[in-house]
């Protein structure tokens, strides 16, 4: 089995995709791609069936909040690994919150399900064609998605705390 | 000789082959030394409890050595490690299985008041979804506070009236929580 290197992979994908991969960089080793929201999906299908990149194993999904970047404040990464070859690599995409959309990646990988489930629970990220979008972790009578920055952590329930011991 | 000590009899009229005294206390006196426990252990409390219950600690010495792991045999509910407001259904659940008489003990900080978990899925006490006996500070606390909160809850069981149930004063206590 050939090694993959990110060098390779890196020309691969900015002459297969182009303008709709902003920034690839190299961090601790690993190959982040950041891509534009709307060729998402085609990449990571594109990754996972490319005979030699070939990522046929869903690391993670997750998602991040930045409240400060305007139209662009959530941000999924998902991360690969082809497993023959060890090469993982990380997907970058950020979408506004506006309109939190982004296609579901269960057709490709049945582990998405319940990552996916997680994202939208405590982000809000809604993946268009999931099978089961519901809360998976948190109460099922849960109406807000908890981890966006805009929802304290603390329990607002609390009366016996006083808020300036707390720093709040 | 050992020196086992015995429960103390309650106060009592005694003459040659009789002793008088009140049902309540002899009832009280025994439930108190005989506590069935149900451990509902979710964290590191619970760790502390399992020494309790050890050779070290041991609290078969105040008679509780009997774990009952179904709350319908239980009579007391020792609640012990952080309760998620998921896991809030389950713990009243578990109590409403209890039959009368029965007592809970909230073990440590998280089950008395969230402890250091002041966070959005975290139930801050337990006492928000059922009444509560005795509180143990810490953070765990360790085996001898543990089972000073049982020795506690004996007190309470020795003096308590038999009819706890039909008092005024615990129905509205039980209807506070929405419970029958």
């Amino acid at each position: 089995m050939a090694t993959l290197t990110n060098e390779y992979v890196q020309s691969r994908i900015a002459s297969q995709f182009g303008d709709k991969i902003t920034e690839q960089v190299e961090s601790y080793g690993m190959l982040t791609v950041t891509v534009h929201h709307e060729a998402y999906f085609d990449l990571i299908k594109w990754l996972k069936e490319d005979a030699e990149i070939n990522c046929m194993f869903l690391t993670d999904l997750t998602a991040a909040h930045y409240p400060d970047r305007k139209e662009e404040e959530l941000n999924v990464v998902v991360h690969l690994h082809n497993l023959p070859a060890n090469f993982r690599i990380r997907v970058k995409t950020y979408i506004a919150s506006a309109h939190p959309h982004l296609p579901s990646l269960t057709p490709l990988y049945k582990g998405a399900n319940w990552m996916e489930r997680e994202s939208f629970d405590f982000f809000g990220v809604k993946f268009t064609g999931h099978p089961k979008l519901k809360t998976i972790l948190n109460v099922d009578d849960m109406d807000y998605h908890p981890m966006l920055k805009q929802y304290p952590m603390e329990d607002q329930t609390r009366e016996d705390k006083d808020n300036k011991y707390f720093g709040r | 000789m050992s020196d086992i000590k015995i429960a103390e009899a309650p106060v009592s009229i005694d003459g040659p082959g009789f002793s008088l005294t009140s049902l309540d206390k002899v009832v009280g006196l025994a439930r108190a030394n005989s506590i069935w426990p149900l451990p509902f252990a979710t964290s590191c409390c619970g760790i502390e409890f399992m020494a309790t219950m050890g050779a070290n600690y041991d609290l078969a010495r105040f008679g509780s050595e009997r774990l009952s792991f179904s709350p319908r045999q239980a009579d007391l509910l020792m609640v012990m490690g952080t309760i998620a407001k998921k896991m809030g259904p389950v713990l009243r659940q578990v109590y409403l299985q209890m039959a009368e008489p029965r007592w809970v003990i909230a073990v440590g900080a998280c089950a008395s008041s969230g402890g250091i978990f002041d966070t959005y899925s975290v139930l801050q006490g337990i006492d928000r979804v059922i009444p509560v006996d005795v509180y143990v500070p810490g953070c765990p606390p360790r085996p001898e506070q543990i089972i000073d909160g049982v020795m506690r809850i004996q007190d309470l069981v020795k003096t308590e009236s038999l009819r706890r149930r039909n008092e005024p004063e615990y129905k509205q206590l039980l209807a506070g929580y929405g419970i029958q």
